[in-house]
């Protein structure tokens, strides 16, 4: 009783609160949700910059070179886009099955689905036009991701199956399924790699300069999927089976149908994450491509909180790591690891709310409520 | 005069730029039984919450035993001989009553937890404070009342001279209620002193021997429980008279509106809980079922509003047969439905009350066109509510979890009246609401008959019963024993059908 009970004086307000009056201070208090990742993000580049140097690299110079590499150059610029595009749209998965309180680990799964896919349409019927040829395999892709994912949510709501587990084992089948696939009937003939043929040329997407289409798609989606859930009864369902199930019951809504389609969203989105891969990027299924996007999702989504906007700068972060990190290794034999390093640092310090506890002297509610979702 | 334990002098507490308690000031005698008494939100659990050491005053002192100090934490509260048991209990679901009681303070002998002699330690405290309870069974699987006890015995495990019970009886049955007051007056004896808080004022009369009342975060009065009644703490406690009695003319019944027949629902646990029950409701009256809960009231409402599943018998709406439709379709169909379980059934908490007033009316056309929610209508209808309902909120986009129980409960109401239903089901409508929200919730009951809805009315409140029904129908067993007009009803031979004494 008394751990408890220590816990929640610890939660309960304190007095009148502190500085009240001061503009900057409740400019930040009001957008605590921007000002915690971004504090977590100093702190993370801090401890990297520390880490550099024990290698005895000037930590400046390694950073510059990162950013160089990322932003620096057009090349670097439509790689940094290239790899944004996917981590928007497996962020966004994340983030919408989060809302009716499902944690899909799956989204992994659900990409190769779509990658696969697209590659599929992409190759055997290569002699279609773009016209065609990019739609019909961008519906199957996202229609795979769907599926695949639908299994997890039918597993759950017909027996109950925490979707945490379904959703880590149906990844390791997915990828066992995609590497048979890649190694055996759909491998390209006469080649010595895991891989399908190349998808026909009409089915490549286009760039424009250094914006690639998929990341034009991936913005639109954001908004769309913020719309969606901020105006819609649709969002108002999701959002009511994700806080209170027995109040949703109460209100009408089919938890299971509610849950079930939540979860397809999902699966599509990030199915359509690997559509984009192979349409835009790798031109083929290779199975050494498309290697942790899907969960790099988990990473956005949790750094977003679940909010669709949200997953674009957190995308942007993720992708400008990514991309310069070849070039960190190049100029200072720094191992790329360390990115992954800046990114768990960032993501513990956002999750574990000691920042607003320090600097606002309170748990981030919002926090709380995303994590309870988690256990359902 | 006897021993002074505890001693309040001037307590101030602000969360924000809100007063929760001004200069409050109380005294508690060793042995005394004391009642907090007052309206959800008057400040009581704020100021038990300082006493535990659970938030800290912002100015006053409490002086414990004679001693001023400040209470750091429940700890140091606990070691200065206080004890508290919450509204919502803090029990290990899983664990068995001696692993609860022990839990903190847990003997040991080596390094190894020493089980035997905990056990033996609680049996003994079961038997000398009188609080019977099986040392080995699972909390799970106990009913609400004895996990109650477990609590108290858990807090007079650690040499307690002052007990704190926050809405002990919130959540216990009418019996259990009794066995508890009994409890309560033999600790009392025993020399441990009481304070409680409660919302019912015959506990208070039952059991306490002073009463505080607290209105608005300050004490307004302070009396003996042997100078006062019913209608005098009434008056304190909201400022002025409060009309107990609801006033209501002669109902006039038409069609039948509700109509149950031969009606079986398992509860939870598989268990047949609704046995061949049938019961009508016609427009323009209000149907109150009396009856010592679990007697298969919640299950009956839950299947009304398609909420659980129909094993066999029927429920017809008009001539509608809505046996086994989803809560969807019966909402649609005219049935407001005021849960017993307003946090887990009746309100989303992190949703603003304008979405809490549209819960189950969201993708109705007034409010969503072609899938998009209307928020200009959605915040019109939540305006005019809170308004209608005097709902006390800093705004409409303040969220439902901020408001007090009474203002939580009237959010409820307000929903289920708003789509101006043919039948309203209310289900312990008033369960932990203060008085002055009872009585504008009772009057709009009233209302919504007068103006042709049929109403059923479910309360574990035998006078909630007999101030608003038309006719009563008594359960038992799950289904009715016995159905009589409510003017004129005769409290006790309603209480002897209850217990069972019909056959």
């Amino acid at each position: 009783m008394a751990d408890t009970d220590v816990a929640k004086a610890r939660t309960a307000p304190t007095g009148t609160p502190p500085k009240a009056g001061n503009p900057v201070w409740e400019l930040m208090v009001r957008n605590q949700s921007i000002v915690v990742p971004i504090v977590a993000l100093v702190l993370a580049f801090s401890i990297g910059a520390f880490l550099i140097r024990t290698q005895g690299v000037n930590p400046a110079y390694a950073y510059e070179s990162l950013f160089r590499a990322a932003l620096g150059t057009p090349e670097g610029l439509l790689r940094t886009f290239q790899k944004t595009t996917p981590l928007i749209l497996t962020g966004l998965a994340v983030s919408v099955a989060f809302r009716v309180g499902l944690f899909n680990i799956g989204a992994q799964g659900q990409l190769l689905c779509g990658a696969m896919g697209a590659a599929w349409v992409g190759f055997t019927m290569k002699d279609l036009p773009g016209i065609i040829l990019i739609p019909l395999a961008t519906v199957v892709g996202v229609l795979l991701g769907a599926m695949w994912a639908s299994i997890a949510a039918l597993l759950k709501t017909s027996r109950g199956v925490h979707e945490v587990i379904s959703t880590i084992m149906l990844n390791a089948i997915a990828i066992g399924i995609m590497d048979t696939l890649v190694n055996y009937p759909l491998q390209a003939p006469g080649d010595d790699i895991a891989r399908t043929p190349e998808i026909g040329a009409g089915a490549k997407l286009p760039e424009f300069g250094v914006v690639p289409s998929g990341f034009i798609l991936a913005l639109i989606l954001a908004l769309v999927s913020a719309w969606v859930l901020k105006r819609t009864t649709t969002g108002f369902k999701f959002d009511t089976v994700g806080k209170n199930k027995h109040a949703a019951g109460y209100a009408g809504i089919g938890i299971a149908a509610t849950t079930i389609y939540a979860m397809a969203l999902s699966g599509g989105l990030a199915g359509l994450a690997g559509v984009v891969e192979t349409l835009g990027v790798v031109h083929r299924y290779e199975s050494t491509s498309n290697n942790g996007l899907g969960f790099d999702g988990v990473t956005i989504a949790l750094l977003a909180r679940a909010n669709p906007m949200g997953t674009i700068p957190a995308a942007f972060l993720v992708g400008i790591l990514r991309s310069g990190a070849a070039k960190l290794q190049f100029d200072t034999q720094i191992q790329p690891e360390i990115v992954d390093l800046l990114l768990a640092v960032t993501l513990l310090l956002v999750s574990i709310p000691i920042i607003a506890q320090v600097i606002f002297r309170k748990r981030a509610a919002s926090q709380a409520a995303l994590s309870s979702g988690w256990g359902a | 005069m006897s021993e002074v334990l505890l001693e309040l002098d001037g307590v101030t507490k602000w969360f924000g730029p809100v007063k929760a308690n001004t200069d409050i000031s109380m005294k508690v005698n060793r042995g005394e039984i004391i009642a907090l008494l007052g309206e959800n939100g008057a400040g009581k659990s704020t100021l038990v919450k300082q006493i535990f050491g659970l938030i800290t005053p912002d100015s006053g002192t409490i002086t414990v035993k004679g001693d001023p100090t400040r209470i750091k934490d429940p700890r140091d509260a606990i070691g200065r001989g206080i004890g508290m048991v919450h509204q919502h209990f803090q029990l290990v679901p899983v664990m068995t009553v001696t692993e609860n009681i022990i839990l903190g303070f847990e003997p040991v002998k080596g390094l190894n937890l020493d089980l035997d002699s905990a056990r033996t330690m609680v049996v003994e405290a079961s038997d000398r404070y009188g609080l019977e309870v099986d040392p080995d069974a699972a909390i799970e699987d106990l009913p609400v009342g004895t996990q109650q006890r477990v609590e108290i015995l858990k807090a007079l495990s650690k040499k307690v001279d002052l007990l704190i019970l926050d809405e002990p009886t919130a959540v216990l049955t009418p019996q259990e209620t009794d066995e508890l007051l009994g409890v309560m007056k033999a600790l009392a004896a025993d020399g441990t002193s009481i304070v409680f808080i409660t919302h019912k004022l015959r506990e208070v009369l039952a059991v306490a021997d002073r009463v505080y009342v607290l209105r608005q975060g300050r004490v307004v009065g302070e009396v003996a429980t042997k100078d006062t009644d019913q209608a005098g703490l009434a008056t304190m406690m909201v400022g002025r008279a409060v009309v107990l009695q609801v006033d209501k003319d002669e109902a006039t019944p038409a069609d039948e509106v509700l109509s149950v027949r031969d009606l079986v629902v398992q509860d939870d646990r598989k268990l047949p809980a609704v046995n061949g029950m049938n019961l009508t409701v016609r427009a323009g009256e209000i149907v109150g079922l009396a009856g010592v809960e679990g007697n298969g009231q919640r299950e009956l409402v839950e299947a009304i509003a398609g909420m659980r599943k129909v094993v066999s018998g029927s429920v017809h709406l008009g001539t509608e047969d809505v046996t086994g439709k989803s809560p969807h379709h019966i909402h649609a169909a005219g049935v407001g439905h005021v849960p017993e379980d307003r946090e887990k059934h009746g309100l989303v908490g992190g949703y603003s009350i304008a979405d809490n007033l549209v819960l189950n009316r969201f993708d109705e056309p007034e409010f969503a066109n072609r899938g998009v929610r209307n928020f200009g209508a959605i915040d019109a209808n939540a305006e005019a509510y809170v308004k209608e309902f005097d709902i006390r909120t800093s705004g409409i986009h303040a969220t439902a979890g901020s408001l007090s129980g009474g203002n939580k409960q009237k959010v409820v109401v307000a929903r289920e009246m708003s789509a101006e239903p043919r039948l309203l089901i209310a289900a312990q409508p008033t369960r932990g609401v203060d008085v002055g929200s009872i009585e504008f919730i009772h009057s709009r009951i009233v209302d919504a008959r007068d103006k042709g809805a049929a109403v059923l009315l479910v309360s574990a409140e035998l006078d909630e019963i007999l101030s608003l029904s038309d006719r009563i129908v008594v359960v038992h067993g799950g289904h009715a024993v016995a159905e009589m007009p409510g003017a004129g009803a005769n409290r006790q031979e309603i209480g002897r059908l209850m217990a069972g004494g019909g056959h």
